[in-house]
């Protein structure tokens, strides 16, 4: 029977069940203990686990983060959480230059099963430091797999597979979605790493979509629908690995392509994947591959300006139309 | 602990060894059979074999860049480690770290590191674990004075301190980091306050003598085992050579390196070995013979070890 859970509810029983199974499981970050975190995710479970399993740190991101990767490397399994995804940049060194060189470095011998959690998306006004969506970098580094996550179910099943695999592995949670609801299904359910879903079939084009940008590449596609522009809306999901098959089969079939991410476009998820599509699908192809980001500036604060900077509804549906020409009619 | 005679000739033979390894690199090195960086221990070996003389065989090492003597003073194989600085396929890492990456996970040696403060998380953590797992290990990491003025060195230290975790940090202070004097970039005359601003127990060293080391390291040990968490070594300490090999040393004078050499680590255990009468002149020359003779087998090792194949490339990137 599945439940109605918040994104943030299935983030946190994904966790509570890990730290039930394993007991080398445990969390740290700031503020995840009694306050359970800023964005609330972790709530309940220190008064479970206790506060060395549910951690507090100091404010010291490079600091925690380094420590992660030390207990990850004799024995024990973190999640670190970082409230911010725009804080990561202080633990850079210690995910790109430790964590994911450790294992090739040593010629396969050491084992690094870290997952970091941490957030990405504007829309709140938070201004340039705490909006961004640095998902793209990690995704640039060999030794890290990346989960992008847009519904509860899939948050849960995708951080359950992240805590269980041997490998760094860090999970984007859009802070927007914490509250939005979904069917969760019971059980032990951890969803492999590397395999997208279609979130709504359709034949005339393919809408890739990451994270909170499903949602709205989906209320996009039914108001297509109403101008008989059947769109098939497809998710990642994880980033590395990905799951290019899926992708370049949902653009064969309908010979379109527009993908939507929410970090900037330049030299981000956008464009490795529609190179991957030209790549793969050329010939297939009735329309250059198209593609929205967040725009190439900083995340401002006024709500007038930061809802420029975010791909929505209206820009998706017009950059549909656009691959049909400028007329923007349908043949 | 009282040292007995025969520990004693053990940590006189490894400094030999790690002396012996690093003149072998130096040779290589110049001789083009070793790509990329060496950065050579020589002059600082009572440091290391000293620190992990106090260690259990299960405790933890972080070692850095110049990592050399700390790998060998864990136990590391000298001939998978030859080969590794060489890219051969049975070095430690089947050529894919070099001289800068060494890491020998069934020794508890955590890696050397090519950044400097790298080791201080990784060694903080495996701390933490051993703390988690409910083990009595303990964790060292050396790092260089470079390391003292990285923000991670404060971040780590501050977690050690309020988790009282098993975790000894001991500094080598070899007075320069690169080319430049350790003096003109850290401020503060005393280097252990840094610690002490923690309530971290700090203890300033003679590097040079191995048995201040190995008891300074031996306190620290027991503290971290006996549950009393972090403590901070200063190590004075001087490399005899460049920064790397090529280095010209111009930044310092002949005299300040001959005043070091003059107290060199090695023929001061010796005095104190033929002094007791623990070992003769005789006795401690053909330790050096033998050690001579088991580096040159190192190198011979290396030499012939095979190049990895190139389809190995992508191997290890993921578990
Ligand atoms: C983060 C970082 N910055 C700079 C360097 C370049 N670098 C390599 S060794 C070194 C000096 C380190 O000095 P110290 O920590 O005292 O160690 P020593 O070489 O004296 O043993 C520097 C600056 C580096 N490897 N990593
Ligand atoms: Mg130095």
């Amino acid at each position: 029977m599945p439940r109605k859970l918040t994104f943030a509810q299935a983030v946190r029983e994904a966790m509570a069940e890990e730290m039930r199974r394993d007991p080398a499981v445990f969390l740290m970050g700031e503020d995840v203990g009694g306050a359970g975190g800023v964005f609330k995710v972790t709530v309940g479970l220190l008064e479970e686990f206790g506060p060395e399993r549910v951690r507090d740190t100091p404010i010291a991101e490079a600091g925690f983060m380094g420590l992660a990767v030390g207990a990850a490397l004799t024995g024990m399994r973190p999640i670190v959480e970082i409230m911010f995804g725009d804080f990561i940049t202080l633990a850079m060194d210690q995910i790109v230059n430790q964590a994911c060189k450790l294992r090739y470095m040593s010629g396969g011998q050491a084992r690094v099963p870290l997952t970091i959690r941490t957030t990405l998306g504007a829309g709140r006004s938070s201004a340039a430091q705490h909006s961004q969506s640095l998902h793209a970098w990690f995704a640039h580094i060999p030794g890290i797999k990346v989960a992008i996550p847009s519904t509860p179910a899939d948050a849960k099943g995708l951080l359950k597979s992240a805590i269980r695999d041997d490998n760094v592995c860090i999970v984007f949670e859009d802070k927007m979605m914490y509250r939005l609801e979904g069917d969760v299904p019971d059980g032990d359910l951890p969803i492999p790493f590397g395999q997208a879903d279609v979130k709504r079939p359709g034949e005339d084009v393919t809408l890739i979509a990451t994270s909170s940008m499903v949602h709205v590449a989906l209320k996009a596609a039914e108001l297509l629908q109403k101008e008989n522009i059947s769109a098939e809306v497809i998710d990642p999901r994880t980033l590395v690995p990905l799951d290019r098959e899926a992708l370049v089969q949902s653009v064969r079939k309908t010979g379109r392509a527009l993908i939507i991410d929410e970090g900037h476009q330049k030299y981000g998820v956008t464009a490795e994947l529609a190179a991957v599509i030209q790549e793969e699908a050329f010939d297939d192809l009735d329309a250059p591959v198209a593609r929205l980001g967040a725009a190439d500036v900083p995340v401002p604060f006024s709500t007038a300006l930061e809802f420029e900077t975010i791909p929505n509804e209206a820009r998706i549906i017009a950059a549909v139309k656009a691959t049909w020409g400028p007329d923007g009619k349908k043949r | 602990m009282e040292l007995g005679p025969e520990k004693l000739k053990d940590m006189y033979r490894r400094m030999v060894v790690i002396r012996k390894f690093e003149e072998h690199i130096y040779d290589i090195y110049t001789r083009g059979l070793m790509p990329g960086l060496a950065h050579l221990y020589i002059g600082e070996e009572a440091v290391a074999v000293g620190a992990c003389a106090a260690l259990r065989d299960d405790d933890f090492i972080a070692s850095t860049h110049r990592g050399h003597g700390h790998l060998i003073a864990k136990g590391g194989r000298i001939d998978r480690m030859m080969a590794e600085v060489m890219g051969k396929v049975d070095g430690y890492c089947r050529g894919k770290g070099g001289s800068m990456h060494i890491a020998d996970m069934s020794l508890g040696i955590l890696g050397a590191n090519g950044i400097v403060g790298g080791g201080l998380g990784i060694i903080t953590g495996a701390a933490l674990s051993a703390r988690m797992r409910k083990t009595d290990q303990v964790a060292l990491g050396f790092f260089g004075d470079g390391a003292l003025n990285q923000g991670i060195f404060l971040e780590t230290v501050n977690m050690a301190a309020i988790w009282k975790l098993p975790v000894i940090y001991l500094c080598e202070n070899n007075q320069y980091g690169e080319y430049t004097a350790a003096s003109k970039v850290t401020a503060g005359h005393d280097l252990c306050a840094r610690a002490a601003a923690f309530d971290v127990p700090a203890r300033q060293v003679d590097g040079l003598d191995i048995l201040a080391v190995y008891e300074a390291t031996q306190w620290a040990v027991d503290r971290a085992r006996s549950g009393e968490g972090p403590s901070f070594l200063l190590c004075q300490t001087y490399r005899y050579r460049g920064h790397h090999v090529g280095d010209q040393n111009t930044y310092r004078t002949k005299e300040e390196i001959e005043q070091w050499m003059a107290r060199d680590c090695i023929r001061r255990l010796a005095s104190r070995l033929t002094a007791g009468g623990s070992a003769s002149e005789a006795d401690l020359r053909a330790v050096d013979e033998a050690v001579e003779a088991e580096v040159v087998a190192a190198v011979d090792f290396g030499l012939h070890s095979p190049m990895p194949d190139p389809r190995e490339v992508v191997e290890h990137v993921f578990a």
